[in-house]
């Protein structure tokens, strides 16, 4: 129906021209071409020529060239004898394009009305050249001639007109009894001017007889209409000029050659017309000669400029119609016009008259008077909100703006909120559910605000009762799990998302009806278990507790409010596809898996991430590389639509950027990875052992999956809710219980990389000492400490164990360092160098001096953090000697990483290298 | 020297110092040889760029136009132009010879920290800690980039290109290579921010460097690692990592005052310069020569081979 509606108010609208082209985004606006670059161009993209006689009248040459479509051989020679003599007579249509033989061109040839039907004001055209060949042919009058002997034509009309009884000379209309009575001119009134031409003033034929036969019926009479052509020439009035006709040949038989009277009207046209088209030959229909098709008429350069045509006296102003300019003969004035009309200066368009009857003078209404003490000045009334200490203030202003007292139960208006206004007003409540203002705010301040809220209420004692009912209700409940935490945080906002016709799983109605009810229970104040049963009981327990999430999340994001934004913002009506997001297709995958695989140093597939990748069109054209989609128009990742208010779409997992250290098992994967037949790099890893370690990156991801599912539920909870707070939910759990929550969260992989660990190393220790001794003279003891640790670890599984612990260590090692990193991304990634200089730049090096001391502080306080973690660590290492020295190596090589300012670790690091090399 | 030696001959490290040049900018942000080697441009962070032969210390010209400090430059191969990004956030495009900007791109939300020329310098691309990398078209009159790479979740701190790849390293740890004959981006995953990567010159190879003073050598096609080389500290700042002329060796500042090179087969250190007491700040090694600049300390230094003789003529 609003398509319809649409079409018709198109239909309603009159557009004119060419709408213009939307303009894109970025696009600037197009100058104007400028005139003497604008162009015109036929259909055949040809360059139109607007030049006259100068440059060969015609639009002569082919593309304006002096040249042919043939070239320079003229197209009339023909090297037959035969046909030579065809066409040696050329009209000017030979010369012509086709253009100009069309139907608006020069010489158009087309089909038109023959003569039989044409009207006489068309034929008149060929009448005048007619006449004038015969004016201007050698021999004059051969045309009367021509009229004689030749068969006189009529056109239809007229012979239509005879066969119904008309006879020339007769006017058309149904007879008439009598004569109408002519009127005469006033004899009182003198005429002035020029003596009125005799085909107007019927004087000639007013010798009628009086006597009448009753039952004679006359035709009317043949009335000329009056020509209103108003007057262009500059010429007296009346004036028709020379009738060549009647100038040499005295057709008309007049005694005297009177300018003014002229002949005919017929040929007093005709001369008129003559005037522009001079120089016109036979047998060329329309304007070709002389006159360019954009130019305007040619001026008459011989024309006299004498005094005569100008005005010497002034006069009084000409009364409107134009008809007869201010020559206009008084009697014309007085009795066409009343006075009133004297108030129109003007012309009047043709086919419009001036109203006999004047429309309504406007009714001016006089404006209110004002009052007699009325100020007109307007100054603003402070505002001030209603509190304890403004009460007096409040009230004295409202005194001495002498406002009504309002009732002491009610609050001044500005304590009102919005709905209480809208109850005062009876207005109903808005359905569309607006979030308010504070679900973008974080939890903390959400609940300082509310604590403030609240305190000032119960100082004004405006605290609604359902206010109250509703913290009471959710007071008690104490946070045991999840759920509780969740109805914690929704509760408030929860209670009022009732009217909320908010439906986010629309698209599976099931889904839907599952969320309603469980809403609804969870504004009552359900607990887990019950509400539990609201969800889909075919689903897996993992499904489910999904769901159970994604639900407590729609109602979260959800949950409507009487707020005052809800007032000020209005639902959009359409909507495009909305719950479509687009979400980049790819995404680098978990960087977990990729995090071990760097610690293993297992480069290569398992941490590259191959993507399409589109690029721009015009990117290609620079860099001169084919484009290697052509096809596609998306530039950049592909992306996908997804399911917008799948919640799981928010919850991409922040990458815990961890930096890699030095794990225990590095060293392992190193001499692990020196056996390699082919390539000279030492770091290269045998085909075999790459494929058993894809196998193992599969199993890892694996356990790894299986790890997340258990853990995915609580992880996700602290997450998201836990933006800010960390009072209210466990997220902030302290590093032992989430080493420990590692630690029980992943036996199997640890188990993995304890088998991993023997299997692969017994065969690169082996091969090592076969092979690669002359071409790795750089073993350290390193290497062999660990060799010596794994066959320790081969032979006894209790170590197997202590493996494991050292690992999830690594892991723990792991999170000082994120820390770094967060403070790193803070200052944007790696700091630019200090500046050096002297003198001249003091000033810049005092502020980078400053930043640096602001950095050192942060960094002590990290550095006394990460401290105490590796007492802890190196507590717990107390117990495994044998890992101890490593450990400490280890640590040391972190320090580095760490700090800056312990040189001298960093000095033994800047000489391993130099040992390798040594030996 | 201006002709090609007749056979490689063993590869030499430049450890001799030839020349010092006092930028009088402040803080070198960058110091960088044109296309040929024969010049070099250095960066400064009182919003110069200026423009030097190095061999014979003469200052050439000071380009002056940038809000902010400049952060790194490049010349075009024809080096007729030079782009330069800086703390602004704008690109600017200078002419060489007349000293002004000819078009300044504006776009990034962040300090552009990288910019790097095309081969026909038709195309800049820039690396900006606002996390994109944006293609900007040198062509047309067009005020927004060609293309912008966002796939970066933290800020650029290196691009280099090839003939058809650019190389991108983020402060996320990855290491992109976009490559657009293939329609292929390759994100490598190294985990400590990435401050500098390189191409080798066979362009087989991708060098970075990252924070956790750790140089890297990938294989381009697969990701696998070829080397690692260890020893020097790089754990705040953006330093630059280099290959020498001929692959043999690959080399990175250090924040201890020295530039660290390593044998790029054997991973081996193969020299330790001293340049300087303060932390290196930029490095950049010539195309053809065993010539290496080294920006420290506020001033530049042209470091050669030992058997260089410095009276003869530097090219």
């Amino acid at each position: 129906a609003a398509a319809e509606s649409s079409d018709s108010e198109e239909e309603d609208l009159v557009s004119y021209g060419s709408a213009l082209q939307p303009l894109q985004e970025g696009e600037r606006i197009k100058k104007p071409v400028p005139l003497q670059e604008q162009t015109v161009k036929d259909a055949k993209g040809r360059y139109q020529r607007f030049h006259g006689a100068f440059t060969g009248g015609f639009s002569a040459g082919y593309f304006n060239t002096v040249g042919t479509k043939e070239g320079w051989t003229p197209s009339a020679f023909v090297s037959s004898r035969q046909k030579r003599a065809d066409k040696t007579v050329f009209g000017p249509e030979d010369f012509m394009d086709e253009e100009d033989l069309s139907e608006f061109g020069i010489a158009p040839k087309d089909i038109t009305t023959t003569e039989d039907f044409a009207s006489k004001a068309k034929d008149r055209i060929k009448e005048k050249a007619r006449q004038i060949a015969g004016v201007i042919a050698p021999i004059p009058g051969t045309t009367a001639c021509d009229d004689l002997i030749g068969p006189s034509k009529t056109t239809i009309g007229f012979e239509l007109l005879r066969k119904m009884g008309w006879k020339e000379g007769q006017g058309i209309g149904p007879r008439v009894k009598r004569k109408p009575c002519r009127q005469k001119p006033d004899p009182t009134v003198k005429i002035y001017g020029c003596a009125l031409p005799p085909g107007l003033s019927e004087g000639s034929e007013d010798e009628e007889d009086e006597y009448q036969p009753e039952n004679v019926t006359f035709a009317p009479k043949d009335v000329m209409p009056v020509d209103l052509t108003p007057k262009e020439n500059v010429h007296g009035l009346g004036y028709k000029g020379l009738d060549p006709s009647q100038a040499l040949f005295g057709v008309s038989g007049r005694e005297h050659l009177n300018l003014f009277t002229g002949g005919s009207e017929e040929t007093s046209n005709l001369l008129g017309d003559l005037r522009p088209s001079k120089g016109r030959k036979l047998g060329i229909t329309g304007q070709a000669f002389g006159v360019g098709a954009l130019e305007e008429e040619d001026d008459d350069i011989y024309a006299t400029d004498t005094l005569s045509k100008y005005d010497t006296v002034l006069k009084d102003e000409e009364p409107g119609d134009g008809l007869y300019g201010w020559t206009a003969p008084k009697e014309y004035k007085s009795k066409k016009r009343p006075e009133r009309e004297f108030k129109y200066i003007g012309k009047i368009l043709d086919g419009f008259s001036l109203a006999s009857k004047s429309s309504a003078p406007i009714k001016i209404y006089p404006p209110p008077s004002l009052p007699r003490n009325y100020r007109p000045v307007h100054y603003f009334q402070p505002v001030i909100t209603a509190g304890s200490e403004n009460c007096g203030l409040q009230k004295a202003l409202e005194e001495s703006t002498g406002k009504p007292e309002s009732d002491p139960t009610q609050q001044s208006r500005h304590a009102l909120n919005a709905a209480q206004r809208r109850e005062q007003l009876g207005e109903t409540e808005l359905k569309a559910p607006v979030p308010s203002v504070l679900e973008y705010l974080s939890e903390k301040d959400r609940e300082r605000l509310k604590e403030m809220k609240q305190a000032s209420e119960q100082q004004m004692k405006a605290k609604t009762v359902s206010q109250q009912s509703r913290s009471s209700r959710f007071q008690p409940a104490s946070p045991e799990d999840a759920t509780h935490k969740w109805q914690m945080l929704l509760g408030g906002q929860v209670a009022n998302a009732g009217s909320s016709d908010f439906k986010p799983f629309a698209k599976n109605p099931e889904k839907q009806k599952r969320y309603e009810n469980f809403v609804k229970s969870l504004k009552q104040g359900e607990k887990v278990d019950t509400l539990e049963r609201f969800l889909d009981p075919n689903m897996t327990e993992w499904e489910r507790g999904r769901e159970q999430e994604e639900f407590f999340r729609a109602a979260m994001f959800y949950r409507s409010s009487n707020s005052v934004l809800s007032s000020r913002f209005t639902r959009a009506k359409y909507e495009d596809d909305v719950d479509k997001v687009e979400v980049p297709r790819d995404q680098e995958n978990d960087i977990d898996d990729k995090e071990t695989a760097v610690k293993m140093k297992m480069f290569g597939k398992l941490t590259r991430d191959k993507f399409e990748w589109h690029p721009d069109k015009l990117l290609c054209k620079r860099f001169n590389v084919r484009d290697p989609y052509p096809d596609s128009s998306v530039v950049g990742l592909p992306k996908v639509k997804r399911d917008k208010y799948s919640v799981f779409n928010f919850l991409t997992v922040p990458e815990p950027t961890t930096s890699v250290t030095q794990a225990t098992n590095e060293k392992i994967q190193e001499s692990n990875s020196l056996n390699k037949p082919k390539k000279p790099s030492r770091w290269d890893v045998s085909d075999k052992e790459k494929e058993k370690k894809d196998s193992i990156s599969e199993f890892i991801s694996l356990t790894r999956l299986k790890a997340d599912v258990q853990q995915q539920p609580p992880v996700l909870a602290t997450k998201e809710c836990g933006t800010g707070t960390s009072e209210i939910l466990p997220t902030q759990v302290t590093n032992e219980d989430k080493n420990l929550e590692e630690e029980s969260g992943r036996p199997p992989m640890d188990l993995f990389k304890a088998i991993f660990v023997s299997s692969s190393d017994e065969k690169s220790s082996s091969s090592e000492e076969e092979s690669d001794e002359e071409q790795q003279p750089t073993t350290s003891e390193r290497e062999s400490e660990t060799t010596k640790q794994v066959d320790v670890l081969g032979s006894s599984s209790s170590n197997v164990q202590e493996s494991v612990t050292a690992t999830t260590d690594s892991g723990i090692s792991s999170l000082p360092n994120s820390k770094q990193e967060l403070d790193a991304t803070e200052e944007f990634g790696p700091k630019l160098p200090p500046a050096f200089s002297s003198g001249r730049f003091c000033k810049h090096l005092d502020r980078k001096e400053k930043h640096r001391k602001i950095r050192e502080r942060h960094k002590t306080k990290k550095e006394r953090k990460r401290k105490k973690e590796k007492k802890k660590k190196h507590k717990k290492q107390k117990n495994k000697g044998k890992h101890k020295n490593k450990k400490s190596e280890k640590d040391s090589s972190s320090d580095t990483t760490d700090s800056s300012d312990s040189l001298s670790d960093m000095d033994t690091t800047g000489l391993s290298p130099k040992e390798l090399l040594r030996r | 020297m201006a002709f090609p030696r007749p056979r490689p001959a063993r590869p030499e490290l430049p450890r001799q110092r030839v020349q010092t040049l006092k930028c009088g900018q402040g803080a070198v942000r960058a110091a960088r040889f044109n296309a040929d080697g024969n010049y070099c441009l250095t960066c400064g962070s009182d919003k110069t760029l200026k423009l030097w032969n190095p061999h014979k210390g003469t200052a050439l010209r000071t380009y002056q136009g940038h809000g902010y400090e400049v952060l790194d430059a490049a010349g075009s191969s024809d080096n007729s132009q030079i782009c330069s990004g800086g703390a602004d956030k704008s690109v600017a495009l200078w002419d060489v010879t007349t000293g002004q900007v000819v078009r300044k791109y504006r776009g990034h939300a962040g300090k552009v920290s990288c910019v790097q020329f095309n081969e026909e310098g038709t195309v800049i691309v820039s690396g900006s800690i606002d996390s994109t990398v944006r293609c900007w078209d040198c062509r047309s009159r067009r005020p927004d980039p060609i293309q912008v790479l966002d796939e970066a979740k933290d800020g650029i701190s290196s691009v280099k290109l090839s003939a058809y790849e650019i190389l991108t390293g983020s402060v996320d740890g990855r290491v992109r290579r976009y490559d657009l004959r293939a329609g292929q981006l390759c994100s490598d995953y190294i985990g400590s921010p990435i401050t500098s990567v390189c191409f080798s010159k066979d362009g087989q190879c991708v060098l970075a460097s990252s924070l956790d003073s750790t140089l890297r050598l990938l294989d381009k096609d697969t990701g696998e690692l070829l080397g690692e080389y260890t020893g020097h500290r790089s754990t705040t700042y953006r330093l630059d990592c280099v290959l020498n002329e001929q692959d043999t060796h690959v080399g990175c500042a250090s924040e201890d005052g020295h530039v660290y090179f390593w044998d790029l087969v054997e991973g081996s250190l193969a020299l330790s310069l001293p340049v300087g007491q303060g932390v290196v700040q930029s490095l950049a090694f010539h195309p053809r020569l065993p010539c290496l600049l080294v920006a420290t300390q506020g001033q530049v230094t042209l470091w050669r081979e030992d058997s260089f003789q410095p009276e003869g003529d530097p090219d």
